[in-house]
């Protein structure tokens, strides 16, 4: 397994704000802390949204009658797959 | 203005209701106790229009005052020692986030052995998570201490949360003539809270997010400079103050008949009304000594203490406060600035008042003899005694 790291990206003192409040932008995206990616089979899901209420950091969201997930925010912790009974959930290794 | 017999704790919640805070959240722990009865009276009897937030816990009383903090509320909560130390996890989130959120604490001694009497020990424990931190000496002092600590926190460069500490009991629940300002004098002393860090509708921002190895130590390195940015903010407060009040103080140190002295008792809080006493008695003894009184022990007076301290024989720090297996933690600080000047006095420390203990006078003129010694030494007051 490969662990992926995300391109460095460098600020200036003078662009970080005085406090932990900003446009968005200034948050990295943290697809670097995954190892395997959850992938859905639009034709096995049932729109059931079990997956969608589990995801610990919200990053699924309804896509038409399936699912869609936002990639810059999964962590890759699986917890989609597990509860999926239809089993449309499957993980790929990230490379 | 009107004149009244109050409690520390009643002085103290007089100036919070003259601040007029959006949103109160507190839980009763004593000495606190009488703080955040006074503001519900206040409040249920519409006297003070705040919303007054009932919480479970400690924790929750700081992160609910986070949560009104973030929609840009004058916010302020009350506790003491355990409850303090229940809170640590969002001191720092408070301090980290920015949010000038003003706290009341009562100073008062911690478990174990159990123990509800007055020492420093829970504040001087959390002086490194990013709180402005000042000692009281009087009611009165409480009182304007509160006004303040709101213009100071809220100021645009400071932006940080504010600890007011009272000593428990010697001040909470100590009754002295108080002048109570008016409310229009108030107001046009302190000026509405704005800022830029809370949520709006209008211009929606991300709050409260993580900031990696990449960003981390910019972010902290702007709080550390808030936080000295409140040196200055401090003084212009108290000329405001001074101008509208006719009370002055005097900054981030008290610094009594220390011009000509050879021998300086170093202290914080109430014990200092003592130490005074002793001065002049001494004094009249032909002794040359006299009394420094630290303010703020956040930001740290570095350059103040070297100031008024450069020629004296030896000081003598007396502080209720012990950092198990070295020495009393404003003895540490003191020695800091002393040392980054270059300047080599003797210089002891003297733990004393541990759990309410009383501090005698007799005790007071022992340690400015011991200090004729010009040792270094830590000594913990009446041992066994």
């Amino acid at each position: 397994m490969k662990v992926v790291l995300r391109d460095k990206k460098t600020f200036t003192l003078d662009e970080i704000p005085f406090a932990p409040c900003y446009k968005p932008g200034l948050v990295a995206v943290n697809s670097g802390w995954r190892n395997e990616k959850p992938v859905v089979d639009e034709s096995k899901c049932n729109g059931c949204n079990l997956c969608y209420l589990y995801c610990p950091d919200g990053t699924i969201f309804k896509k038409g009658k399936s699912v869609g997930i936002d990639y810059d925010f999964c962590k890759g912790c699986g917890i989609c797959k597990k509860i999926c009974k239809q089993g449309a959930i499957t993980m790929e290794s990230e490379k | 203005m009107t004149r009244e017999f109050l409690s520390g704790n009643d002085a103290f919640a007089r100036g919070v209701a003259l601040a007029r805070p959006h949103v109160i959240s507190a839980y009763p722990i004593t000495p606190q106790t009488t703080v955040v009865e006074k503001l519900s009276e206040f409040v249920a009897s519409g006297k003070l229009n705040s919303e007054f937030i009932h919480v479970e816990s400690e924790h929750s009383a700081l992160s609910a005052a986070m949560g009104a903090s973030s929609v840009g509320a004058r916010t302020f909560t009350a506790t003491s020692s355990q409850g303090l130390l229940y809170m640590a996890e969002c001191l720092t989130y408070a301090a980290g986030g920015r949010f000038p959120i003003v706290m009341m604490n009562a100073n008062r001694s911690t478990a174990l052995p159990w123990n509800i009497y007055g020492d420093q020990r829970d504040s001087l424990s959390l002086l490194d998570t990013g709180w402005i931190q000042a000692y009281a000496g009087s009611a009165q002092e409480a009182l304007d201490l509160a006004l303040m600590s709101f213009y100071i926190a809220e100021h645009k460069d400071v932006s940080t949360p504010f600890m007011a500490n009272l000593d428990g009991f010697t001040l909470t629940h100590t009754y002295e003539v108080v002048d109570i300002p008016e409310q229009s004098t108030v107001d046009s002393f302190l000026p509405a809270y704005q800022t830029e860090n809370k949520m709006d509708l209008d211009n929606p921002v991300n709050m409260g997010f993580s900031a990696g190895p990449d960003t981390n130590t910019e972010f902290k390195f702007k709080e550390h400079i808030g936080m000295l940015n409140a040196k200055r903010v401090i003084d212009e407060c108290e000329d405001k103050f001074a101008k509208l009040f006719n009370r002055r103080y005097s900054g981030l140190v008290e610094s009594y008949l220390c011009d000509d002295a050879d021998y300086v008792i170093v202290t914080l809080g109430t014990i200092a009304g003592l130490v005074k006493d002793r001065v002049d008695a001494l004094r009249e003894k032909g002794q040359k000594v006299g009394l420094l009184r630290i303010r703020y022990v956040r930001p740290f007076p570095n350059e103040q203490i070297v100031q008024i301290l450069k020629s004296v024989k030896a000081i003598g720090v007396l502080e209720k406060d012990i950092s198990f297996g070295n020495e009393g933690t404003v003895y540490t600080n003191v020695n800091s600035a002393l040392q980054k000047a270059r300047l080599n006095i003797a210089s002891s420390n003297y733990i004393a008042g541990l759990g309410g203990r009383n501090i005698e006078p007799k005790q007071i003129d022992e340690i400015f003899e011991d200090l004729k010694n010009e040792q270094s030494v830590v000594k913990f007051v009446g041992l066994g005694e």
